[in-house]
């Protein structure tokens, strides 16, 4: 992979949809391969538009994006996704295993070398011991580490997270977001992450990409430069508060201080 | 299954067995304390040992009619099914047919069932399996097409994700997720099958047949026959809905709708 080159490249993205209302205008964006980005702003800023523009489950009305340097279509025809939703999106019907082992059948791998990988990616979100349990039988939490495993397992050059912690009690959060930064770290991969938390949006990323509603466009981009790994002190230390509140005044100087006082009192 | 289990069962079924027991001492109480007409009602002992006596004969027409209601069940199921695929995979198709699908759920179907023994002959078992095969056809229709249709949109934008093509969204997402559903239509179609057959030999068939014997017992004062029947017919009636609920557990254990089922 060129490093230079941007993993994600967006350019000049605009959306309208077809009642008239313009979700997103002229963003430009550029994510650095092994990147940890997140996406905050208020209720309808378009942050969860732009994550399924970037992945090609909708088109923008203007504007390209390139991924690894090819159209976004041609990305998704080469599986360079994985997305996770706020809600897990398991199938029923298939057991954790096969859950996580759906993309590789469609990827037509040899049955060997796919539960293979499966072990693998069971031990990375560690749920050994529970592979053959269904969806039903999982907590939130753990469902939600099999969705990960499930977006992971093909190696996608390129993680989209929509809100997957949002569903989720404050404290599995927390340790989800442990979990998502050391699975982070061991599978390369670069993360575009949509959050309306400031707090958990600074702990996570490298850097926040902060929108403004009505119509969605980028207000600012805070670099988040506090030390890795980032540990649970990490949100306790001056500069993580700072950073936080940087975030929030980016935020009401777009015009979202009431809504993202609301986003605040959600999260805390 | 262990002793818990079957103390837990029994504690579970208890009640509904009382009822049962119950029920029938009453009926019989009440008929004997009565005096009540056995044209009117017989005894629940005098059901019982007609049915023991008459058994052989009561079976075989038993037999003959449950294979018409089996056969109409099939075909008019298996058309459901592959109607409702061919409205899912076309919807432009399932938007022009729908709603007459619909209305048709709604009418008595069963009264066309003289028009089918025109049809088919009267003594053909095929007039009788296509009375139960259009009963059956628009529930198992209608409740597949749900299930095809009412996928979570977030599964398939996964799929899409994975570069994955619409037959293949099919195979893997849409049918599986069609099943508790299409269980559902199959559960009722079991039901209306045995319904349709029955009703099908009230307006004609062989002699042999389980609607026919009910029909003639009753019409030559022989009640305790045609109650007899009538309780054979209830019977196949239960076991079949309880074979169609058996593959539904054994095929949709996965759903959460029915997570009951895994308390053991």
């Amino acid at each position: 992979m060129n490093a230079s080159r941007p993993a994600v490249s967006i350019t000049g993205v605009s959306k309208q949809f077809k009642a008239g209302v313009t979700a997103l205008t002229g963003i430009d964006l550029d994510v650095r391969p092994r990147e940890f980005v997140s996406l905050i702003g208020p209720s309808g800023c378009g942050k969860s538009t732009l994550l399924r523009i970037i992945g090609d489950l909708i088109e923008p009305s203007e504007g390209t994006v390139e991924v690894n340097g090819k159209p976004a279509h041609r990305a998704r025809l080469d599986h360079d996704y994985g997305i996770v939703f706020q809600e897990a999106v398991l199938y029923d019907w298939r057991t954790v295993s096969k859950n996580i082992a759906l993309p590789l059948e469609l990827l037509k791998w040899g049955r060997e070398k796919r539960s293979a990988r499966v072990k693998e990616m069971v031990d990375l979100v560690e749920l050994e011991g529970f592979e053959d349990h269904h969806p039903w039988q999982l907590s939130g939490g753990m469902q939600q580490r099999v969705a990960i495993a499930r977006a992971l397992s093909f190696d996608p050059a390129l993680l989209l997270m929509d809100e997957p912690f949002g569903a989720l009690d404050e404290m599995t959060r927390e340790r989800m977001n442990l979990e998502l930064l050391r699975i982070w770290d061991a599978s390369g991969s670069t993360i575009v992450f949509v959050t309306h938390s400031i707090p958990e949006a600074v702990f996570l990323s490298t850097r926040v990409v902060v929108m403004s509603p009505r119509p969605g466009r980028v207000a600012g981009i805070v670099e988040v430069d506090l030390p890795q790994p980032r540990t649970g002190r990490t949100r306790e230390e001056p500069r993580f508060f700072e950073l936080v509140t940087e975030v929030r005044e980016r935020l009401a100087a777009g015009g979202a201080d009431v809504v993202a006082a609301e986003a605040e009192a959600g999260a805390s | 299954m262990s002793s818990a289990a079957v103390q837990r069962r029994a504690v579970e079924w208890g009640p509904a067995l009382a009822v049962f027991v119950l029920g029938i001492l009453a009926w019989q109480g009440l008929v004997a304390a009565f005096h009540v007409q056995e044209f009117l009602l017989p005894k629940p002992t005098v059901i019982a040992r007609t049915f023991w006596d008459e058994r052989g004969m009561l079976w075989d027409a038993g037999i003959y009619t449950f294979k018409e209601a089996l056969g109409g069940f099939a075909l008019g199921s298996g058309l459901g099914i592959l109607v409702a695929l061919l409205f899912a995979a076309y919807a432009p198709l399932g938007t022009a047919f729908m709603p007459f699908a619909v209305a048709a759920n709604a009418i008595p179907i069963i009264a066309f069932a003289p028009i089918m023994n025109d049809w088919f002959g009267l003594l053909n078992p095929f007039s009788k399996m296509a009375i139960a095969a259009v009963l059956c056809f628009f529930p198992v229709l209608i409740t597949t097409l749900r299930g095809l249709t009412s996928v979570d949109p977030r599964a398939i934008e996964l799929m899409r994700s994975y570069a994955a093509n619409r037959r293949t969204v099919f195979r893997r997402v849409r049918i599986p997720a069609s099943l508790p559903h299409m269980f559902a239509g199959l559960k009722i179609a079991s039901v209306l099958s045995m319904i349709g057959a029955i009703v099908g030999e009230y307006f004609g068939g062989p002699t042999t047949a389980l609607g026919v014997t009910i029909l003639n017992a009753s019409a030559y004062t022989n009640f305790p026959v045609a109650w007899a029947g009538i309780v054979l017919a209830s019977a196949f009636g239960i076991l079949f809905y309880s074979a169609v609920a058996l593959a539904e557990r054994l095929t949709t254990s996965w759903d959460p709708s029915r997570r009951d089922f895994h308390r053991e």
